[in-house]
């Protein structure tokens, strides 16, 4: 039988913020255990949450980013179920009225055709703490540090097909948060966390088969394995006539596998209902506007704009697109060079070749977007050759210095000099009378072909630096 | 000295007649000559106690005085008080010391008030007897065979017995106003939101509300002038303007229209508090109010919608309580399971067990609509009736309780029994109003308290209408036998 | 409406509440009394009736932005059953 894979994503997106969601206390990565868990955070009795306003305004941006409507009057609930990570033994998220509603984004696929996912709300919620797994003589500690950090959980329709197409949607999404600035989306910190729905159903058929949810995955590469896995096993049962079972299971990366987390399998209810000691949430109509009109050029809107404003292709514009500082980072060279086409292909290829092989991103640079435009300015004005240049790109990444420093340093200017190159060419013609003799006597195409070894010989005499134009030109003059 | 008014006690600490270390000296050692009898106390820091009456009589030297300053106050034991054992009646924080002050009594201490000690209470706040504490149960000072009344059993019982010249007390379904009832003294549940909750142990969030405790309405008004007001911190406290509760004390009543809600004096009301009732709005009929009788014909909806809602609220709220970060925690448990079920059944008693229970099935999927969803709707119901009565009349009167203090023990057993206690108190709570209990004259020699209900932050009114009443009866001033009355207060 | 018996077990377990089995009877007994009070709500008709959850109907205040906490952890954990290195011990948590 031919199967369909039917794919919904939820992801846990941490909001940008300085501070928690309903307490005072720091939101920052990596501080030590239980620090940055303020009386709120840990359920102190009387203890009392008060709604961060900047984690309000990003839910309304991204709902803005996608098109989605706003929720004007969303309510907070509580969702209610124990564990040692959750201080209150309730968690404060939004059920029946989030604040974000339905809308959707494009997402593009390697075969440069596009696919529109659809969004089925976003709402705003609380993180809960970590528990450390570590042996303390069988005990289980406990961290709160990150309870209470704002979260935006966006839930796909069940619109995703394949890994790829759940992988683009991540990467897309990603994209989009970026650019609206609301998250800093990284996955290594926790920032984007993702649960996986996988059903499989016969190709045909529009009932849904039953999924199963994978929860927990922060890597696209581990989105794409748990899906590929994940559907082999379901494949696996269904060919063998076997029915699967609705559940969570957790992707182990380790082993490349995932498995049933049974702990969470006893029947929950989590008996939601609206969050007493929260008042509805009331968003002026002129606010949100004032919100929209500070929205940022998206990542689609740009991505056209490159095409159209710099000649690019669908595949460039959508790579430099891919983050707002790498899209800001080409059009200054691009401005500062004029010559959109060759700094797109200095960005992609050179600056981006090294940036991934380093694993550094764009902001983190060695080359600023000015240097690198410097380089192109030379190789423009034949200062240098593009062959050169890389050796002059690699300099700068080494921090020698900008272009014209590294050129001056290394001697690398072309030598443009008449005088100097006519010297090199007759002798050049004067020691290779054999291949002289051969050039004359033969026609036009394979004179084209000949000519490159007086080309190579003279370029070899220069160590690389003799304009190659102008040594084209005169030995077009000369031999004759 | 026990027995002043604290304007009285404010102008002897001003002008030294007395100090606040003697006057706190006093009060505790009342409480230890006395509490014995009554348990209203559950913890008493006398060293503390005697520190910030020190501090404040420094103050009151430099002249930078406040109408507290220097005055002890009996706290129930749901605020949270910095380095002060906060229990709220339960096993479950008999050892819980918060590092941290509720915004009242931040309020109260920055005004130089002195913490005398925490008072006993029902467990959690639930409970109309003050028999479900874990610290035993308070006894009335006025028949000490009988209940003071609940949840703030044990404030009530303080001031009733000049353990303390006044306190506070929180109410979610009439747990200030009943006990005031019962024990001879003036409560006041101001509107829902008027004073923060921050701080204060959670019972059911939407219907919490702190007021004070004492022996007149004039003393119920400065301590409203303190411990008003919005805070940032508690997102469900009011921002509406806070008025100087003492300024319209004295206003005429000529013209006040007071409505009777006829569903408040029918079947279950005893007999001879019926009569002190009358007797009492006759009273106010000569002050020139004008009685009316009034209608609130969604009142049978009160009792059950109540009893849903605050046991569903509070069956969340007391789930923090797990013993993983603070409280009460059971020796070795086997596993994470054990560690919550048995260190949630060692440390909550009977009571509050039921309310969680019954409030985690009224929100449980399949009753959420049947349960939650509709207590919620008939609130609405029950809230449009008040407002629609507040378009006639400019007060609500009637009893507070349907009898006076019972017998220690004669409704420990039946739990719907002791609901029904809360018939005419629940429904401020549900509707958010502010309301008011005072001492309205005795029956058997047990004192009667008349409810007075009011529209939303009309807190003034009630206690304009309390004072004036008090201008011209002494019911406030009976003392239990046994409880010397002292002088003009 | 009558609840039985292993319902309270079910409702005890969302509640993380121990009942020794000696209460149960009696737990029973006065769970139905309870309920039978609140069911006299079901006669109501609340139909087209919004539900109000809080009696002011006000709505939310938002809070800037900013950290006002300090690190506080020493305060906290000294009223804690069982710390170790700066974190809340509890019996193995099983995923």
């Amino acid at each position: 039988m031919q199967w369909e894979t039917v794919i919904g994503l939820e992801v846990h997106l941490q909001l940008a913020t300085q501070s928690k969601i309903f307490s005072g206390a720091a939101t920052q990565f990596g501080a030590e255990p239980n620090t940055q868990a303020c009386a709120v955070d840990l359920g102190m009795p009387g203890m009392l949450p008060v709604l961060n306003e900047e984690a309000v305004r990003c839910a309304v941006l991204f709902g803005l980013g996608i098109g989605a409507e706003i929720g004007l009057r969303s309510v907070f609930d509580r969702k209610n179920y124990f564990y040692p990570d959750l201080p209150k033994g309730y968690q404060v998220s939004q059920f029946e009225a989030p604040i974000v509603g339905k809308g959707e984004f494009e997402i593009t696929l390697s075969d440069g055709s596009s696919k529109r996912i659809g969004i089925t709300r976003a709402h705003l919620e609380e993180d809960a703490g970590k528990s450390l797994h570590e042996d303390f003589h069988g005990m289980s500690g406990i961290d709160l540090n990150r309870a209470g950090t704002p979260l935006l959980e966006i839930v796909s329709e069940p619109d995703i097909r394949s890994a790829e197409e759940a992988v683009a949607y991540l990467k897309t999404l990603h994209s989009l948060v970026t650019y609206l600035d609301i998250s800093d989306g990284d996955m290594s910190q926790g920032s984007m966390r993702c649960d996986i729905n996988i059903s499989l159903r016969p190709v045909g058929q529009e009932e849904f088969g039953t999924r199963a949810e994978i929860k927990n995955v922060n890597s696209f590469r581990f989105v794409e394995k748990a899906i590929h896995h994940e559907v082999e096993r379901q494949m696996d049962i269904l060919e063998d006539g076997g029915s699967v079972v609705q559940e969570t299971r957790l992707y182990d990366a380790d082993r490349d596998e995932t498995r049933s987390m049974r702990s969470k399998e006893v029947a929950n209810d989590y008996r939601y209902f609206p969050e007493p000691d929260l008042l509805p949430v009331v968003l002026d109509e002129a606010w949100v506007q004032s919100l929209r009109e500070t929205l940022p050029e998206l990542p689609v809107e740009k991505r056209q704009r490159f095409e159209s404003q710099y000649g690019l292709s669908t595949y460039d514009a959508s790579v430099l697109t891919d983050s707002r500082a790498l899209a800001d980072y080409f059009e200054t060279v691009a401005a500062d060079c004029g010559d959109a086409k060759i700094a797109a292909n200095w960005v992609q290829v050179e600056l981006l070749g090294q940036l991934n092989k380093s694993e550094l991103d764009i902001a983190n640079s060695p080359v600023s977007a000015e240097q690198l435009s410097g380089l192109i300015k030379r190789i423009l004005d034949d200062s240098i050759s593009g062959k050169i240049g890389k050796q002059v790109f690699e300099a700068m990444w080494n921090g020698e210095g900008d272009a014209d420093q590294v050129i001056e340093a290394r001697g690398l200017k072309q030598v443009s000099d008449t005088g100097a190159l006519e010297a090199m060419v007759d002798q050049v013609i004067a020691d290779n009378p054999d291949q002289v003799a051969q050039y004359l006597a033969a026609d036009d195409g394979k004179r084209k072909k000949l000519v490159g070894f007086f080309v190579g010989q003279i370029m070899k005499a220069s160590k690389g630096q003799a304009n190659p134009r102008m040594v084209n030109e005169l030995l077009a003059r000369k031999l004759v | 000295m026990h027995d002043y008014s604290l304007d009285r006690l404010a102008q002897g600490l001003r002008e030294g007649e007395f100090s606040s270390v003697e006057l706190t000296r006093s009060y505790l050692d009342r409480i230890s000559a006395l509490d014995g009898q009554y348990n209203a106390f559950i913890t008493v820091d006398e060293e503390a106690a005697l520190a910030a009456a020190a501090e404040a009589d420094q103050r009151l030297a430099t002249g930078d005085a406040t109408a507290l300053t220097g005055i002890p106050i009996a706290h129930k034991d749901i605020f949270c008080t910095r380095s002060l054992r906060t229990s709220c009646g339960s096993r479950m924080l008999d050892n819980f010391v918060p590092p941290y002050d509720a915004t009242l009594i931040q309020k109260l201490n920055q005004a130089g008030a002195v913490i005398l000690g925490k008072t006993n209470m029902d467990e959690f706040a639930m409970g109309s007897s003050n028999e479900n504490s874990y610290y035993g149960p308070v006894r009335n000072p006025w028949n000490t065979e009988t209940v003071p009344g609940g949840s703030s059993g044990g404030s009530a019982a303080a001031v009733a017995a000049g353990l303390a010249p006044v306190a506070t007390g929180t109410d979610t379904g009439g747990s200030i106003r009943q006990p005031a009832a019962f024990c001879g003294i003036t409560g006041l549940k101001p509107t829902y939101g008027r004073v923060s909750r921050l701080g204060m142990v959670a019972y059911a969030s939407s219907l919490d509300q702190a007021g004070p405790m004492a022996r007149s309405a004039k003393d119920c008004a400065v301590m409203m002038n303190t411990i008003a007001g919005h805070d940032p911190a508690d997102s469900t406290s009011a921002q509406e303007v806070v008025p100087d509760y003492c300024a319209n004390l004295e206003q005429p009543l000529e013209g006040l229209r007071i409505g009777l809600p006829r569903e408040y004096f029918g079947e279950g009301l005893q007999g001879d508090v019926a009569q002190v009732i009358d007797a009492a709005l006759k009273e106010l009929e000569k002050l020139g109010a004008k009685l009316q009788e009034v209608s609130l014909p969604h009142s049978a909806l009160t009792i059950p919608a109540y009893y849903i809602i605050a046991p569903a609220e509070a069956s969340t709220n007391l789930s923090r309580f797990d013993g993983v970060r603070y409280g009460h925690r059971c020796e070795d448990p086997a596993d994470l399971h054990d560690l919550y079920t048995r260190t949630r059944e060692e440390g909550f008693g009977a009571e509050v067990k039921r309310r969680i229970l019954v409030g985690t099935y009224a929100l449980s999927a399949g009753y959420y609509d049947a349960y939650y969803k509709k207590a919620q709707q008939a609130r609405r119901l029950i809230r449009q009736d008040f407002l629609d009565c507040f378009e006639q009349v400019d007060l609500i009167a009637g009893p507070t309780t349907p009898g006076t203090a019972f017998a220690l023990g004669a409704k420990t057993a039946d739990p719907v029994a002791m609901y029904l206690e809360d018939v005419y108190t629940l429904a401020a709570n549900l509707a958010g109003l502010p309301g008011l209990s005072m001492p309205a004259g005795l029956a058997d020699g047990m004192p009667v308290g008349l409810q007075l209900l009011a529209p939303h932050f009309a807190e003034q009114r009630l206690l304009q209408t309390a004072h004036l009443f008090q201008q011209t009866t002494d019911w406030h001033q009976h003392r239990p036998a046994g409880i010397k009355a002292g002088g003009q207060s | 409406m009558a609840i039985e018996q292993d319902e309270i077990e079910k409702i005890a377990e969302l509640a993380r509440l121990r009942i020794p089995p000696g209460e149960i009877n009696e737990l029973t007994e006065r769970l139905t009394g309870i309920l039978a009070l609140v069911d006299q709500l079901q006669a109501a008709d609340t139909s087209g009736v919004e539900p109000m959850s809080n009696p002011l109907d006000a709505v939310q205040l938002l809070r800037p932005d900013a950290v006002t906490e300090s690190n506080q952890r020493d305060a906290f954990q000294a009223i804690a059953p069982a710390v170790e290195e700066g974190l809340y011990l509890v019996p193995r948590v099983i995923e």
